[in-house]
């Protein structure tokens, strides 16, 4: 079920939107009103949602530390591991998001005969995050073509590195292939591994489901019914210059990817894709710990309340106590 | 709110690169190609539709057939005899590629490999022998 629901969604999606695209009233909407909709709740969905979470204050020290901390002069500290400093923390921040540095230390819990626990590294998931995301960021840069004129000089440029092998014509781009091949694995890694697919849930699936679906609709556009790449950019590039039109003889197909990229931006902010935006805020990244150096105050303590030693507490309550059998310090 | 100095530049940022398309143009209007049509022939080897969508895919067939099978005979269509080839089929009519090719190529960032090999129409010679 928790795959199922998901499925229908997007199934129900590319029916509503092929059907849609055949008709020339509904494409205005699937092809001009709904993308600017779209990208309008994307934009102010996103800003809210980080601005939400820089309004929560985060008083302690709270950095996940996996390495020896700074101490003693003649100990050697762990400089990514246990960050000490703005420097180091800026070090441990661009490894996690250009790298995904935490995915690296992912393990994998097995039982063998014995019964025996056994630990071991799991790099997979790692390696198709990173093939997964880096493709689709190569895919964006490279759709720039459609929404630009003239077209930024760094999209031949990827245009033409991604088509290296020259496969096929149109050529066939690596990141098309390591996409979906990335997805495809992110996705049967949840419905095969037993520990992974009990913590997955319709929003896990969803968006990977929603995904593989843009890239396949995506590929169907170029290789299968082939939409007249012109007519295409006349309307994205008006959409961009904010003076939309529709030419005519767009196949359906065009409006079922438009249709899927535009409930992924909806989607977005309210999902945990939004780890976009969060990685940047993760405290338990993004703040070094210096706990022991600096005296850290929580900002909305009462200045009233003073600090209370238990010095002090015994002194106040020594006879309560000593009627009570408990023990004191001072007689 | 905390941290003002980096959320609110982050913000700005992430916010300009989502914007990146709008603010390269410059909110102009995009002129829609218009490839030259070759003087005195009215029909291609395929319907316009065809040809506007999936030339390149019959442009590769041609070359499978005739470089790797060769099979050079000419084809056939209302009555008219096409020779099989970019350089004398295609551009005996299509006379430029600039003004043809490269009009919707460039347009929408289409960089075919066809000139790494075959000889694009002399501008000038073209011309003045398709008059």
């Amino acid at each position: 079920m928790r795959v199922l629901y998901p499925f229908i969604a997007v199934l129900a999606l590319i029916v509503v939107a092929f059907l849609g695209g055949k008709v020339t009233g509904l494409q205005y909407l699937l092809g001009v009103v709904l993308p600017y909709l779209a990208f309008g709740v994307f934009i102010v969905g996103f800003v809210s949602r980080v601005l939400n979470w820089a309004k929560s204050p985060v008083p302690f020290r709270i950095p996940t530390t996996c390495g020896q901390e700074k101490s003693l002069p003649w100990i050697k500290p762990d400089r990514l591991d246990c960050p000490s400093n703005k420097l180091e923390v800026l070090g441990r921040m661009i490894l996690e998001i250009f790298l995904f540095r935490s995915l690296f230390r992912n393990t994998k819990a097995e039982i063998h005969d014995g019964p025996k626990l056994v630990y071991g590294s799991s790099k997979y998931l790692w390696l198709f995050a990173l093939l997964f995301h880096y493709s689709f960021l190569v895919i964006v840069l490279r759709h720039l073509r459609l929404f630009t004129a003239p077209i930024p000089f760094f999209v031949p440029l990827i245009e033409f590195a991604d088509g290296m092998l020259q496969i096929g014509a149109p050529r066939l781009y690596l990141t098309d292939s390591i996409f979906l091949a990335a997805i495809a694995f992110l996705f049967l890694r949840r419905l095969i591994s037993r520990l992974v697919r009990y913590i997955s849930l319709p929003a896990d699936y969803f968006p990977l489901i929603l995904i593989f679906a843009i890239g396949v609709t995506g590929l169907l556009m170029r290789y299968v019914y082939r939409v007249d790449i012109a007519a295409v950019k006349q309307l994205t590039a008006g959409l961009a210059a904010f003076s939309p039109t529709l030419p005519a003889g767009i196949h359906s197909i065009f409006f079922v990817h438009v249709t899927l990229v535009c409930t992924l931006m909806v989607y977005f902010p309210f999902s945990k894709l939004m780890h976009m935006g969060g990685v940047f805020l993760s405290p338990t990244r993004n703040m070094s710990n210096n706990n022991r150096a600096v005296r850290h105050i929580n900002p909305w303590n009462d200045p009233a309340i003073k600090p209370h030693s238990y010095a002090a507490y015994e002194d106040e309550f020594r006879e309560f106590m000593k009627d009570a059998g408990i023990p004191v310090e001072k007689e | 709110m905390y941290n003002k100095g980096t959320i609110i530049p982050g913000l700005i940022i992430f916010v300009g690169l989502m914007l990146f398309a709008v603010l390269w143009d410059g909110g102009g209007k995009v002129e829609a190609p218009k490839p030259e049509k070759p003087v005195g022939y009215k029909e291609c080897v395929k319907p316009l539709q065809y040809m506007k969508e999936s030339h390149m895919e019959l442009l590769n067939v041609w070359r499978d057939e005739v470089l790797r099978e060769g099979k050079r005979e000419p084809i056939e269509v209302g009555g008219v005899m096409y020779e099989k080839s970019l350089q004398n089929g295609c551009m005996h009519c299509h006379t430029s590629k600039k003004k043809f090719c490269d009009t919707c190529h460039e347009y929408a960032s289409v960089y075919p490999y066809c000139w790494d090999c075959h000889v694009a129409p002399q501008e000038d010679v073209a011309l003045k022998e398709a008059r």
